[in-house]
């Protein structure tokens, strides 16, 4: 009995029920984006302004952090030694490997968002096995490039695009 | 359990009211003549205990979100200056709903352990068991957006690490995390539609919460024997007065736990860095989440990959929905369970130490027990339960739920009368 039934050609009610079927669900997508769009990051955050920092004032071997979208940004004003030692690692060692000339523009200036990049704390200063960084809640370090040597977090802090204005001028976004 | 209810209202309008719609009824042949097992302990006061502390952080709660201002820039005064110092009897109210939420863990923890122990997750009673877990599973998302409201600085890092988990999703992590926090990072709008979410959770939970008492009425109350209900008679006792009474007494002796925290240890268990006020540049030099959640945070910790990391976390809990099928002895109760009965107290002292792990800094000797231990959790549920499920040679349980409590002589003269 089913059988004859499914071998009856589709009619016209069957194409109703479908059309209408597609109404709805179009209906409710299209209502529910707006829901679920409102959380995005919003026009007043997306429109944060780059902010400009000037260098002049860090002697050699001390951090800075600035305020960059709501988070920390690290600059490092780095000594001869972090320079030399940052570029000396065996990049076959790292988790994830990046050459120090990479990272940076200029190498005495090292420039990383301060957010670990295991569960988004944020790691303290000349800490940790590598002289680089310690994030104080699950235990990663960085060196002095700002690569992950040791801990939980997959990946190196992320370096933000900036440029140098001037040699003691620098715009981060 | 419950038959067609036999209540007749004494009054001319109870009974007009009844014939159109029954609530009386239902109240009556739920908490009144509903048949529970005679041998219930104090173990099964948790229920009730529970549904008085949702009411109360229900309660406590929606009277602080009269005074609490959801931004973050005054969140923090707003909770440190207004509700604890100028609010008449805000002190009070805050110190409350704090100690309640962790007074709720504690009875929902030693609620679950006794499911655990008497095998109440067994068949027929498998839903009833994951409706518990989606109920404790809402009570973690609620406590954890509550915990960010005053926005203290161990509130702002525990809500980094938290929503942090869903950027270990490969490829929509990050985009996932943008959408959670509104911003690039946790800030002033995760605060708003965090409170948004933790005021409307707890009701949430109380859906489930209903439908947990209406399966639990539908297949009836597990018992520390683990035999089933044979003969209503001889058997089971009224729910009133036998066990509405036996609950009052439980939650009494809860509720002078409850008095003593709230008055003599009110901050005891809260952070002194949520005394600070969160700052975005700024992480406590040691994270730590509440108490009841330090034990799948040990977790988190012991697994070196953050992928693997999270997913063994939320695996620690999902594991849980499991138990009905993984554990396949016929027989409930430990108490006729040997072996069982001693894994369970290993279980028990490996969540304990799990927990006390979670609270320490993590060093390398800490972490390899961390490992250890989370192994132990697993193991529990993927290797100990399936193979005592056949391996284990179990005592003899008893014929029914009267003979394992009554004497010999008044069970049987029971069933001569």
């Amino acid at each position: 009995m089913a059988s004859a039934a499914t071998i009856e050609k589709p009619n016209r009610r069957d194409f109703l029920y479908l059309a209408t079927g597609s109404v709805a669900a179009a209906g409710v997508a299209a209502i529910a984006w707006p829901l679920i769009d409102q959380m995005n990051p919003d026009a007043s955050t997306l429109a944060m302004a780059s902010i400009e920092v000037d260098l002049g004032a860090i002697p050699e071997g001390q951090i800075v952090t600035v305020k960059w979208r709501g988070g920390p940004v690290f600059i490092r004003h780095r000594t001869k030694n972090e320079i030399e030692e940052a570029q000396n690692v065996n990049l076959s060692e790292l988790r994830d490997p990046q050459a120090d000339a990479q990272r940076v523009k200029k190498p005495e200036w090292l420039i990383v968002v301060g957010v670990c990049t295991h569960l988004g704390c944020v790691p303290l200063g000349h800490e940790g096995k590598y002289e680089g960084r310690f994030c104080p809640c699950h235990g990663s370090m960085y060196d002095t490039s700002g690569r992950i040597r040791q801990g939980p977090a997959p990946l190196n802090l992320a370096v933000p695009e900036y440029t140098f204005l001037s040699d003691t001028k620098v715009k981060i976004g | 359990m419950s038959g067609p209810s036999t209540y007749v209202p004494k009054s001319a309008i109870g009974r007009w009211f009844e014939a159109r719609l029954p609530l009386m009824g239902l109240v009556h042949s739920s908490f009144i003549a509903y048949p529970v097992p005679r041998n219930l302990n104090y173990m099964w006061t948790f229920g009730a205990i529970l549904s008085f502390m949702l009411v109360a952080q229900i309660l406590t709660g929606v009277v602080m979100a009269m005074h609490y201002i959801p931004s973050a820039n005054e969140a923090f005064d707003s909770i440190t200056n207004d509700i604890m110092r100028n609010v008449n009897y805000g002190w009070l109210i805050r110190y409350m709903h704090t100690n309640g939420g962790s007074l709720f863990f504690l009875a929902a923890y030693i609620h679950m352990f006794r499911g655990l122990y008497y095998g109440s997750f067994k068949p027929p009673r498998e839903v009833l068991w994951i409706l518990g877990v989606i109920i404790y599973f809402l009570m973690m998302a609620t406590a954890f957006m509550g915990y960010v409201l005053p926005w203290g600085s161990m509130s702002l890092a525990g809500a980094t690490v938290i929503t942090n988990l869903v950027s270990a999703i490969p490829l929509v992590g990050t985009g996932l995390a943008h959408w959670l926090w509104g911003g690039y990072a946790v800030g002033g709008p995760t605060l708003t539609r965090f409170y948004s979410l933790h005021y409307l959770l707890p009701f949430v939970i109380a859906a489930f919460v209903a439908l947990h008492v209406w399966a639990l009425h539908v297949t009836g109350q597990n018992n520390p024997d683990g035999v089933e209900v044979q003969n209503v008679d001889r058997d089971t006792v009224a729910f009133t007065p036998y066990a509405t009474l036996k609950d009052v007494l439980g939650l009494s002796v809860f509720l002078i736990l409850y008095a003593w925290l709230i008055f003599y240890i009110p901050n005891y268990l809260l952070d002194a860095d949520n005394s600070i006020k969160a700052n975005p540049l700024v992480t406590p030099s040691h994270v730590v989440p509440e108490w009841y959640l330090l034990p799948f945070y040990a977790i988190l910790r012991a697994i070196p990959n953050k992928l693997m990391g999270v997913i063994a976390l939320f695996a620690a809990i999902v594991v849980l929905a499991l138990v009905p099928w993984l554990d396949r002895s016929p027989v409930k109760s430990a108490k006729y369970r040997p072996a069982y009965r001693f894994f369970f107290w290993v279980f028990v002292v490996i969540c304990v130490v799990l927990g006390w792990l979670g609270s320490q800094v993590p060093t390398e000797g800490l972490t390899l027990i961390a490992r250890i231990c989370t192994v132990g959790y697993f193991g529990f549920f993927l290797v100990v339960m399936p193979l005592l499920s056949f391996m284990e040679k179990t005592k003899p349980i008893p014929a029914s739920i009267a003979d394992a409590v009554l004497p010999k002589k008044q069970a049987s003269a029971q069933i001569q009368a």
